[in-house]
């Protein structure tokens, strides 16, 4: 069952193959066995689990179900959950058990979907490797000694390893993209606005979006149409009706107009066997009509230095809110109101996070708000430019996900440059507020690569239908990693 | 850019961090590693350039002033490390 693609499930559950409570039990006994490997996830919610896929049961024999009912998921753990912990992988919020759901929580549980727990993240999502998690790194399934990349590292080795069929991400700087590159998945960022933000635990309100991690193209198609469409709740929510993913998804690619970006193939450090994996996938892309170009994204070498600004100010900003007085972690016998303040933050926040904050504090001081803040906002619209520009030519802006394969814990931890250039190729997408898929590219040495395909706002079916005809004639995406 | 630790003090200070003494060589390592990196931004001549808060071109909606939550206060104090009364805890700020 667990090798089933949510649209192969629906059907399953539809004709009555196996029933809700089955397909959950069977997922719930793949977490107990496996996840002690892998560590992906935070909670596991099986009681409520079970509730739900008996009521979903229920709705199936009614004929009341949608394609998600019945169908088992997991949150990352930066999504709010009604009575469940959700801690965003944080010792600050280890004791935090949130009142309400988040939006993209209740319209899933609302389609009948079935929440098998919270996934692993990195801590308030910061980090490219989920090692910065209070609750542990989390390992990659093709090499239990390399990272699973992140900061949704917990989700995309979950769907990796198929201990559960699709799970939710977020993605500030590439934190869907680049883990399900590493993993061998297919993740999608959406655009700015579509996905509600609200219960999203926010780390860069202007650059955090939620979206779908799944094993196929048409899978995220299925599960973005659960999550996407306009929250009063949000004020940044995009107020446009939500496209038909999944009616467009087989439409022919020929006469498509596909941009590699110039810069990043000549990008120093970008692994040859990723390179060679990102060929493959054009030479499909010319195979069935479509045209490559190259193109030229002349700013994109500042989008790194310009979300080290943007992110971490808006985070500093953000994670005020955590003072160790209404929620979270509260340090012992604080002998006054700046002691608790500062000594709960020190104690709840790991060192990333505290990077981060001190970045941001820095760069938003009096005195130095023109020469970072504003400089980093006028550099944002020079990459915003650049796309505006390439999407007057070309129909899609391509390029590979991230500039290596999963790399061995440890490896970059103490280097925290060295970890910010693994979204090299992701960042300027967040930054411009654009939709971006990662799909599996052939393996290089016997690991995943991905190919990101980027378009312009709003263009989710295209890119969906784009990534599912190259899942139609190939196989990348349905290699599994051995051994789960 | 180096930062001494005086601005990393002053910084952690402003940011309601507690940095112990022990952080705070590696602390003006990494930051100043970051901020060299984020000064490649300086090559570029921005003077001209409308600075982008947003990432889609939209007005701030506005919505009626209207009551729309319920009153959950014994909900939302479950997760507070002390109240009482229905108020949050602090230690003493007014002897």
């Amino acid at each position: 069952m667990h090798d089933k693609t949510l649209a192969q499930l629906s059907a399953g559950l539809a004709a009555g193959e196996f029933s809700s409570v089955e397909l959950t039990r069977h997922f719930l006994d793949r977490i107990a066995s496996l996840d002690g490997k892998l560590n992906s996830f935070i909670t596991v919610t099986e009681a409520q689990a079970l509730a739900q896929a008996e009521a979903a049961d229920a709705r199936i024999a009614a004929g009341e179900a949608g394609p998600l009912t019945g169908i088992p998921l997991a949150h990352k753990d930066i999504f709010c959950t009604r009575d469940v912990r959700t801690s965003c992988g944080s010792f600050m919020l280890d004791n935090f058990v949130s009142p309400y759901d988040a939006t993209v929580v209740s319209r899933l549980a609302q389609a009948g979907m079935v929440m098998l727990g919270k996934t692993n993240m990195d801590e308030f999502a910061m980090g490219s490797s989920n090692e910065t998690s209070y609750y542990g790194p989390v390992r990659n399934p093709w090499d239990t000694e390399r990272v699973p990349g992140g900061s949704s590292g917990g989700s995309a080795t979950a769907v990796a390893a198929r201990l559960v069929p699709a799970a939710t991400g977020t993605d500030t700087g590439g934190s869907i993209r680049q883990p399900a590159a590493l993993s061998g998945i297919t993740g999608l960022k959406p655009t700015y606005g579509r996905c509600s933000r609200w219960g999203m635990i926010a780390f860069a309100s202007s650059l955090d979006q939620a979206g779908p991690m799944t094993r196929t193209a048409e899978d995220a198609a299925l599960l973005l149409a659960g999550m996407a469409g306009f929250d009063e709740r949000d004020s940044t929510s995009a107020e446009r009706p939500v496209d038909d993913y999944r009616a467009g998804l087989d439409r022919p690619i020929d006469g498509l107009k596909v941009g590699l970006v110039r810069e990043f193939m000549q990008q120093e450090g970008l692994d040859a066997g990723v390179a060679k994996a990102t060929e493959a996938v054009l030479e499909e892309l010319k195979r069935q009509g479509a045209e490559v170009v190259e193109i030229s994204l002349p700013n994109a070498h500042l989008s790194v230095p310009a979300y080290y600004v943007v992110a971490p100010a808006e985070c500093s900003s953000n994670l005020s809110r955590f003072d160790g007085v209404r929620f979270g972690h509260r340090c012992e016998d604080p002998k006054d109101l700046q002691d608790l303040y500062e000594r709960s933050r020190s104690e709840g926040f790991g060192a990333e996070v505290k990077r981060r904050i001190l970045i941001g504090t820095y760069a938003l001081s009096a005195g130095y708000y023109d020469a970072y803040y504003l400089k980093a906002q006028q550099v944002r619209q020079l990459i915003a430019e650049d796309f505006r520009r390439a999407f007057e030519q070309v129909d899609l802006v391509v390029s590979p996900t991230a500039p290596d394969v999963a790399f061995p814990l440890g490896a970059k931890a103490d280097d925290p440059v060295a970890m910010y250039l693994q979204d090299i190729y992701t960042i300027a997408v967040n930054l411009a507020g654009l939709p971006a898929i990662s799909i599996p590219a052939p393996l290089a040495d016997g690991l995943p690569t991905g190919f990101q395909m980027i378009g312009n706002h709003f263009e989710e079916a295209r890119l969906l239908n784009v990534a599912h005809r190259i899942q139609r004639e190939t196989d990348w995406h349905q290699q599994a990693p051995e051994g789960f | 850019m180096s930062l001494n630790a005086d601005d990393i003090q002053k910084i952690a200070h402003l940011a309601r961090l507690a940095v112990d003494e022990d952080e705070i060589t590696s602390l003006q390592r990494d930051l100043s590693n970051i901020l060299d990196l984020v000064e490649q931004m300086q090559a570029v001549d921005t003077s001209q350039v409308r600075p982008m808060a947003h990432p889609l071109d939209m007005p701030q909606r506005l919505r009626p002033d209207e009551v729309t939550e319920t009153n959950q206060r014994e909900r939302y104090l479950r997760n507070a490390p002390a109240a009482e009364n229905g108020l949050f805890l602090v230690p003493k700020v007014i002897e």
